[in-house]
Parts: C-alpha cells; sequence; structure tokens
C-alpha cells in the first residue's frame, strides 16, 4: 500500500476537525479533497466541509457497507469509533475488497480483538495502522487520519507538504511529529512518517513500515523510534540481517529510565511496561547498536546521527535536494482566527443584562447559584435583570405587590378569555399564553402604563390637578387611572387602601400618589365611583418609587416609562393567571369553545 | 489494553468459577478476623493447610514463604510471623499483607501448564514433569502454536484425556476471558482425580477486569494516585501518575507515552535519578478541569514537604498533535494560582517547554502566571529541544 494524491479515504465517525484537517491538508498540496464519503451509524445525509475557501458537501452514509459499494475508489478507512466500536467496523472494513488500509484511532481496543483483526489483516492482505495512533502523514500526498501533524502552521514548519527522503516510524505519535520537526530541520524532510500506536501488538508494526518504506524509491533514510516494552524491535535485527531493510536505519528506543523504579510500572503507553530483560530499551537499544543499526548514545544525539547521515547520503549523491517550493496559503478558519486575535468583526447583537460565557450563567455580574444562595426573592431579581440594580427593599416589595395584585382578574377579562379560547381550541400552553398576551394594549391592562406618563408629565410641569382634570376633560379623554366599575368613596377598593398604607409606611416619599389623589378629590365630586383605581395607584406609586429610590436620573426615569416597564410588569403579572386558566381547561378537557349564536346579532344585509 | 497481574486468589476464583467448580480459597489480609474464620470456613479446622503471600511475586518457595501441610493453629502462628513483615525481593522492599490459605494437597504428580500471547498466536506450554525444578526440565515441555484464528487442537499429543479435556477448557477461557498470560506450575489431581491448581499466575487484558488490582510488590501506595486513577478512569483523555520518591526534588507533569519516557530517560541520562519524585503523564486532550485537578494532586502532594534546593516543576512535553495546549494550560495554571502560597513558600521553580495546538497561546498565559504569581516560570516553545530545560534544571549542559 502506498499512499499517494490520489489516495481516498472512507471517514468512521463524523468526527469534523480531524475531517477538516485532511482537507486542509489536500488544499495545500494542491490535491483533491481526500475524505470521498462518511460513515455514521444513524446519519445520513451530507457533511459540509471546507476545501480552502470553498464549502464541499461529503456523503454521509450509516453504513460501511453502503459507503464502500458507493465508493470504490477509497482505499483507506479512517475508523475514528470508539474503542467500543471500533472492533466491528475494522472487522467489517477487512471483509471489503476496496479498502486496503485501516487506520484505527481508538485507544483501549481488548487486546485479543486487535489480535484477531492483525490474523485477519494477513489473510486478506490489509495493512492496520494502529490501534491507538494518531495515523501519519505521507508528506505532499495524504494525510492519514486527520491529527497527525497537528494544526496546519506547524504541518508547514515540519514541511509535510511536499515529499523529503526520510521515511519515519514511531510508536508515539507525538514523538512523531517532534521528529517531523527534527527531521524538518536537519534533512530535506519526510516522505512519510507513521505512528504504529502504543500497543503491545499494534496493527502494524515498526518493521512493517520500515519494509514498506524499502520499497519507496523516494526514501534514502530511516528513522525509527522504538519503546520499552516488547519484542518487536527485534525484528527489525532479523530483517536487516536477512537483507530484506537495508536502507541506512537510524533508531531509538525511549524507556531507559524505567531501570529506577523498584517495582513494575506501566508508562502511559498500554504496550510500555517494564518487563522481562529483552524488553528493556536498554537492552534493545544495545541489540540494535550491535545489529549495524544507527543508535545514538541518547535520545538528545538523534538529531545530530540523522543530520550526520543525511549529509553523506548527500555527499554520496544518494541524495539529491530538490527546489523548495512555495507552500499554498491554507484560510484560516473563522473561529480559530477569532480566537487567535487574528480578526475583528463587528458584532451585531449586545446584551447587558446576563451572560452565558462563563462557567455559569450569571444574571448581571452575579452567578446564578448565588442568587439562589442568597435566597433573591421575585422582585429581587427583576431589580437584577430588569433596572441592573440593588433596589431599595421598599420598591422591591412595591414590585412584587404589583406581580400579586395583577395576576389574575379572573376568566371574563379579555386576555383570560382569550387564552381559554385557544386552549380549547386545543393549541398548546405556550400558543394559548400568547394568544391572551397579545390583547394587552391600549384598552387592556395598558392603563397602568398609561398612568404613568400622564402623572409623571403634569407632576414633572407642575400642573394644578384642577388644570389637568379640565384639560382632559376638554381633550375628551378619561384620565387613566381614575374610575372603578363597583368602588366608590364610600366603599373604597381595599386594594387600593393596602397599597397606600404601605407606601406611607415605607416610601421616603409619595409626591405622585398625592397628586393622584388631589385629582381623586376633584374628580370623585362629579362621580362618586371616579376614585384613584389601582392601576392608578400603581402607576403614581411606581413613579415614587422611581423617584425616591435616588437610584435614576431624570433621563433614565423618562426611558423607564417610555419603554413601558409597567406594561411589562403587568405582562409577567398576568401570565400567571393566564397560565392558571389554560391549564385549568386543560384539566377540564373542555371541548371547543363556540360563541353561542343568540349572543351574536346578526345584520346581513338581506338578498 | 493494558495487561495488568492479578492475584492468585482472584485468577483462582475467575478460572474455577468459568469451569463450573467451587475454589476453596481463602483470601487474608491484616483486617481478616482469624478468631472468626472457621465460622465462615469450617474445613479450615478438619483438613491440613498450605499458606502462601499472594502479593504478585514468585519463587515464594524459595524465599521460604510457603508453609505446608499446617494445621490452622500452624497458619496461625505463621501470619504471625509474617503478616506486616517487611521483606526485600531484588530491588523491591514491602510488607507482606496478602495470603492464601488453601487445603493442603497430598499428591506425587506435578504437571506444568502455561499459555502465552503473541502477535499472531497463542503458545502452550505443557510437562509432565512441572513444579519447582520446571526450568531444568525445560527439554521435556511441549510446546503446541495456535494462531489466532485457529482452535487448539491436541488429538495428536499424547496426555491423559482427563487432562487434555482440561487444557482445552482452560484454553478456550484464557481466550474468552481476555487472559494474556496463565501458568500452572503445578498442578495435579486430588484423590478423587479431580485436577487442582496447586500454583497459579495470570495477566489480565485491563478490558476484561472486574476486581480490584493489586498494587505491584514494592509500589508503595499514594491516595493521590488513585484520586488520578479515579479521574483517568472516567477521562476521554489519559491521566497517568505513579509516585516513587516523594521528597524527591523533581517532580513532572509530562504530556504524551512517548515524549514523558524522553524527559525522564533524560533525567536518568545525567545521572539525577534519585531526584525524581513521580512519572505522571497525561494526553489525548484532556479538558481543562481535568488538567486542573490532575496538576492539583501534583501540587499538594509536592508542596507537602521542602526540598532545601528548592523543588523543580517540569511541565514538559513534545509538539502535541491534537491535545489544545492552550486549554490544557489554563488548568495547569488554575491549580497553580490556588497553590501559589505552598509553591512560593517552597521556593518552587518550574520549567515548561511545549509546541503543538495554540501553543503559542498557552506559553504566554504560562509566561505571564509566573509573573504574576512572583513564582520563577521558564517557557519553551517547539523551536528549544525537548530536555533542553532537564539541562537547564540539573544545572549541566551537554
Amino acid at each position: 500500500m502506498n499512499f499517494t494524491k490520489q489516495t481516498t479515504a472512507i471517514f468512521y465517525n463524523l468526527k469534523p476537525l480531524p475531517i477538516q484537517q485532511m482537507l486542509d491538508f489536500d488544499f495545500l498540496c494542491e490535491r483533491p479533497p481526500s475524505v470521498i464519503a462518511i460513515v455514521h451509524p444513524g446519519k445520513k445525509g451530507v457533511h459540509k466541509a471546507f476545501f480552502g475557501q470553498k464549502e464541499v458537501l461529503i456523503p454521509v452514509y450509516d453504513s460501511l457497507q453502503e459507503a464502500t459499494q458507493k465508493h470504490q475508489t477509497a482505499e483507506v478507512l479512517i475508523n475514528f469509533a470508539s474503542h467500543r466500536s471500533a472492533y466491528p467496523a475494522a472487522k467489517e472494513a477487512m471483509e471489503t475488497t476496496s479498502l486496503k488500509t485501516i487506520v484505527i484511532v481508538a485507544e483501549g481496543i481488548p487486546e485479543r480483538q486487535t489480535k484477531e483483526l492483525i490474523a485477519l489483516a494477513k489473510q486478506q492482505h490489509k495493512l492496520i495502522i494502529g490501534p491507538s495512533t494518531v495515523g501519519g502523514i505521507a508528506a505532499g500526498s495524504f494525510r492519514i487520519a486527520g491529527y497527525a501533524g497537528g494544526k496546519i502552521e506547524n504541518v508547514i514548519r515540519a514541511k509535510l507538504y511536499r515529499p523529503g527522503s526520510v521515511g519515519l516510524v514511531s510508536k508515539s505519535g507525538g514523538m512523531m511529529n517532534e521528529l517531523f520537526n527534527i527531521i524538518a530541520r536537519t534533512t530535506d524532510g519526510v516522505k512519510e512518517g507513521v505512528a504504529v500506536g502504543g500497543d503491545l501488538f499494534p496493527g502494524s508494526t515498526l518493521l512493517d513500515h520500515l519494509l514498506r518504506f524499502e520499497k519507496d524509491e523516494k526514501i534514502k533514510l530511516l528513522v525509527a523510534l522504538g519503546e520499552l516494552g516488547g519484542k518487536q524491535e527485534y525484528d527489525i535485527i532479523k530483517a536487516r540481517q536477512e537483507g530484506r531493510s537495508t536502507k541506512p536505519l537510524i533508531m531509538w528506543i525511549p524507556g531507559t529510565c524505567a531501570e529506577i523504579f523498584p517495582w513494575e510500572v506501566q508508562f502511559g503507553h498500554a504496550g510500555a511496561k517494564t518487563g522481562s530483560d529483552e524488553e528493556s530499551a536498554k537492552a534493545k537499544n544495545q541489540a540494535l547498536k550491535e545489529a549495524g543499526i544507527i543508535v545514538p548514545e541518547s535520545f538528545e544525539r538523534l538529531e545530530e546521527k540523522i543530520k550526520e547521515t543525511f549529509e553523506e547520503l548527500k555527499k554520496e549523491g544518494k541524495i539529491i535536494v530538490e527546489e523548495e517550493p512555495m507552500p499554498k496559503e491554507v484560510p484560516l478558519d473563522y473561529a480559530e482566527a477569532l480566537k487567535e486575535g487574528k480578526v475583528r468583526k463587528a458584532t451585531n447583537i449586545t446584551s447587558t443584562i446576563s451572560s452565558d460565557l462563563a462557567e455559569e450563567p450569571t444574571y448581571g455580574a452575579i452567578p446564578i447559584s448565588k442568587v439562589i444562595e442568597e435566597n433573591y426573592s421575585l422582585g429581587n431579581l427583576l431589580a437584577l435583570l430588569w433596572f441592573k440594580k440593588k433596589l431599595p427593599n421598599y420598591f422591591i416589595q412595591f414590585l412584587e405587590k404589583c406581580i400579586i395584585l395583577a395576576a389574575d382578574h379572573g376568566p371574563a377579562v379579555s386576555g383570560a378569555h382569550n387564552a381559554i379560547v385557544a386552549a380549547r381550541a386545543g393549541k398548546d400552553v405556550i400558543s394559548s399564553l400568547c394568544s391572551g398576551l397579545l390583547t394587552i394594549g391600549p384598552r387592556f391592562g395598558g392603563a397602568i402604563d398609561d398612568a404613568c406618563r400622564y402623572f409623571k408629565n403634569v407632576v414633572d410641569n407642575n400642573t394644578l390637578p384642577a388644570a389637568f382634570v379640565e384639560d382632559m376633560k376638554q381633550k375628551g379623554i378619561s384620565i387613566p387611572g381614575i374610575g372603578h366599575r363597583i368602588k366608590s368613596i364610600r366603599n373604597p377598593d381595599k386594594r387600593v387602601e393596602l397599597l397606600k398604607e404601605f407606601a406611607r409606611q415605607n416610601f421616603p416619599a409619595t409626591k405622585h400618589l398625592d397628586y393622584a389623589l388631589q385629582v381623586e378629590k376633584i374628580t370623585a365630586k362629579k362621580a362618586e365611583n371616579l376614585i384613584l383605581n389601582v392601576d392608578g395607584c400603581m402607576a403614581a406609586l411606581f413613579l415614587d418609587a422611581l423617584k425616591s429610590s435616588q437610584q435614576f436620573n431624570p433621563e433614565e426615569i423618562k426611558e423607564i416609562i417610555e419603554i413601558g416597564y409597567m406594561n411589562g410588569l403587568f405582562a409577567l403579572s398576568r401570565s400567571i393567571g393566564i397560565i392558571g386558566h389554560i391549564l385549568d381547561q386543560k384539566r377540564l378537557k373542555e371541548g371547543l369553545y363556540r360563541h353561542p349564536t343568540e349572543d351574536i346579532l346578526y345584520l346581513n344585509d338581506k338578498e | 489494553m493494558a495487561r495488568v497481574k492479578i492475584r492468585e486468589f482472584d485468577a483462582k476464583n475467575l478460572i474455577l468459577a468459568k469451569l463450573n467448580r467451587i475454589y476453596k480459597g481463602i483470601l487474608i489480609d491484616s483486617t481478616t478476623n482469624l478468631e472468626q474464620l472457621s465460622l465462615q470456613y469450617p474445613w479450615i479446622l478438619q483438613e491440613k493447610l498450605t499458606v502462601k503471600p499472594d502479593q504478585l511475586f514468585g519463587k515464594r518457595g524459595k524465599l521460604g514463604l510457603v508453609l505446608l501441610n499446617a494445621d490452622f493453629q500452624q497458619v496461625k502462628g505463621y501470619l504471625q510471623r509474617h503478616l506486616n513483615k517487611e521483606i526485600t525481593i531484588g530491588k523491591a522492599t514491602d510488607k507482606l499483607t496478602h495470603f492464601l490459605i488453601e487445603p493442603f494437597i497430598p499428591h506425587e504428580k506435578e504437571y506444568y501448564l502455561s499459555i502465552t500471547s503473541e502477535r499472531d498466536h497463542d503458545i502452550l506450554h505443557f510437562s509432565e514433569e512441572g513444579g519447582i525444578n520446571v526450568e531444568e526440565n525445560w527439554n521435556k515441555i511441549s510446546k503446541i502454536e495456535v494462531p489466532t484464528l485457529q482452535e487448539l487442537d491436541l488429538e495428536k499429543i499424547n496426555i491423559p484425556e482427563k487432562i487434555k479435556k482440561f487444557i482445552q477448557e482452560v484454553f478456550h477461557l484464557y481466550r474468552r476471558s481476555h487472559f494474556c498470560y496463565l501458568e500452572f506450575n503445578p498442578f495435579t489431581f486430588d484423590q478423587n482425580r479431580n485436577i487442582i491448581l496447586i500454583d497459579t499466575v495470570a495477566q489480565i487484558d485491563s478490558c476484561g477486569i472486574t476486581m480490584l488490582l493489586p498494587k505491584p510488590f514494592g509500589r508503595k501506595s499514594h491516595p493521590e494516585e488513585e484520586f488520578v486513577a479515579a479521574i483517568d478512569k472516567e477521562s476521554g483523555a489519559s491521566l497517568k501518575l505513579t509516585v516513587l520518591n516523594p521528597k524527591g526534588r523533581i517532580w513532572n507533569i509530562l504530556s504524551g507515552g512517548g515524549a514523558s519516557l524522553i524527559y525522564l530517560d533524560a533525567v536518568v541520562n545525567l545521572g539525577k535519578h534519585e531526584e525524581i519524585a513521580n512519572y505522571g503523564e497525561y494526553s489525548g486532550n484532556p479538558t481543562t478541569e481535568e488538567t486542573y485537578q490532575y496538576t492539583k494532586t501534583i501540587l499538594s502532594t509536592m508542596t507537602k514537604e521542602h526540598h532545601p534546593q528548592g523543588k523543580v516543576l517540569l511541565i514538559g512535553g513534545a509538539i502535541a498533535n491534537f491535545t489544545d495546549v492552550e486549554k490544557t494550560f489554563i488548568g495547569i495554571i488554575k491549580a497553580l494560582q490556588e497553590y501559589q502560597d505552598p509553591l512560593r513558600k517552597g521556593n518552587v521553580s518550574i520549567f515548561v517547554r511545549r509546541g503543538g495546538p495554540n501553543y503559542e497561546k498557552g506559553l504566554r498565559l504560562m509566561e505571564q502566571t509566573g509573573k504574576e504569581l512572583q513564582i520563577p516560570i521558564a517557557v519553551h516553545g517547539p523551536e528549544t529541544p525537548m530536555t533542553k530545560i532537564v539541562e537547564k534544571i540539573l544545572g549541566v549542559s551537554s
């Protein structure tokens, strides 16, 4: 199996990042996209990915069978399944004729399963790379599994976009990437690099790849990094002795530190473990050296050994360094560039009341858990999210009283009625609630807001109450907040009394309330029921609360009134009642409401 | 997955249960109430017994640690003498904490069976002359290689039918239950011609593990290691901690299975192995929270005691393929901030070398942290050879 610019792959398990990184590599190397199909059990359709600045669609199948049938040219399966499902997927791939190489990324596949896959691969003449690997890179041709070589900047720094003369194989993926850089510094670069994975029995061994590199004429120099544990390095010695591997080979076995542990240690890789003496790094390095392989004194000397060997091959004319091409520029991913501070963009939305960017969502700057811990009441919450201030206690209590007072007015008012009709038409809670809320406006529920505007205006302008009443009369507008259906001066509204009582005891000043009461004095003389109603009282007291809290400047108060905070408060409060009615109707299983015809005056034109 | 050794007691339990047989054996540790033992296992008062340590080391007979053909009184005497006694085997010194009591089986013939797992096959070794001198009689051993996809065929082997059947069964369960190594030396027959396992050694793939894993003989237990093992188990990434010498000067947070070896090798290579405090490795792109918890564990351990020269924290790695350096470093930095006082008091200096995704940002954050916390943090990127910082720490140059 050779990885070329024509090699294409099926990607198992839809992982956007490594797929994108394979395509970015393809774009950099000026080859067509290498991932031509994706298998993701339970999903069908297409996956969008970038190829340069343009987007391409990669078909997604929910079975490997379908993907291989439709994409016979794909020779590589990049198996990104978890350690639980990687084995069945790999086994299925073994049975196909088109797939020749199976890359298994997952770590933690049982040894018994890997052994079975190894045996099957031998029968079916497939190449396994992994398990427990990041894959590898065929420089300028094919990126095996997407993560190998890291981000595109590193791929460019290590000159992996064009082939060099070195064949690299390593147990460790991280060290492969480190060696990509070392080799780029000291030679004309890597032709191909593969990480075989840290398991004791990798699907393909260091030797398997060295033998592949032996057949690749472009590769003149071999570098291999083994590891303590296992015996696969001894197979390399055998192959050297038998003349199956002849190219200059520089090798190092990390893990000489193991001898300082007085007990058996399991290092990071599953296969990296102290065991018998022959499996130790020291013994393996020694044996490799005796077999004529170039083994430095330590890893630190590996770089100079590579350089020396490369220079010799160059001098002997065995390596001719080619002219350096300019790598193509791969566009930065927007999210990435943003994260790195390389681009900026004006935002479309501003939010100043809450955030979900921190570990925990915040109301203002306060984490929600703190809101709970400190027992914020509903009024405190309004202060935080609506007013963005810490409001005095009487203000908070006043807001809460308003919410309680305005929560419901029975089923007959337009908001509740509409909601009931909608609920009985079989609409869901939210639709029914909206249908009720939509009635709130100038005639229903809007009185508080209107009263706020009028009372603010007259108090600000020092209009005398009598002049105000006269003016409204002239204009033919009834004063918002004045008048009650039943109650009168002699039969006062208890709610208003309670609110007034509360304000007198707790508010520092009640200038607007006093004004409203003076208006009431005048209007009540005209008709008994023209008294300050609960809407008017709330409005006047809201103005008093805003002003006396000394938290808002006149501009802010003006804005609050113009925006219609009291309408918001009313909608919030009344939603409680409306939802109650909706739930009530649903509980009662009431059928579709049809208005009785006798209640409708039909006035149709006669024929 | 990784191979792990399991106790003889667990191995026999596992194997005999799969063979539908009852295992008569008792695992003793310091919590066992010996006076009450016969209530649960009346046979210990009726039969002759054997007792031996069960702590993953071999050559127990040669070490004089096996008591044979004893009554329970003698076993108690043996346990009184040996339980919690410290012994040294090779380089490892540790306490004897676990013992195995089994019925003593008088026998003459000792058989040997082992199964090992190689890349392309399983290898079976069998001998009718097993026991303590099996190695001297190695020429009498039959060796059978069973390729991975083939079944064991004992047709042509000339051994008693009963043993054949037993080996077949054991071989099956060896494969099915994810064993990687199994040795019975010896096994024998009792008076009723039942096969009895006398000594058993087993290694199992960690995917097949359900029991609590024993620690290797000589390795001291550290709660920090268990804490990290618990994070590791839950995580999709890999986080490993082995404490070697809690008084050591050089503490390690290394990334990558391969790179972590390179760093420790470098310290050992410069002759400073006695200064290494731990082997600490993370890889596979752990979350910020995971690296935070991991680093915290190491910092809390390393700042418990001061070192006259001041301790060193080595945060080293190769050039990562996909581990996000910035993200993992933010976790490390959070832990450094939390432990800034003990770190300053302990005169700890920190050396960093790392490359990979977002390394520039990660390194910059690390540098800033050093300035803010007034802790010396030397920061190096991929342009610095990996182990250069080890030379700096040890004050040598190659």
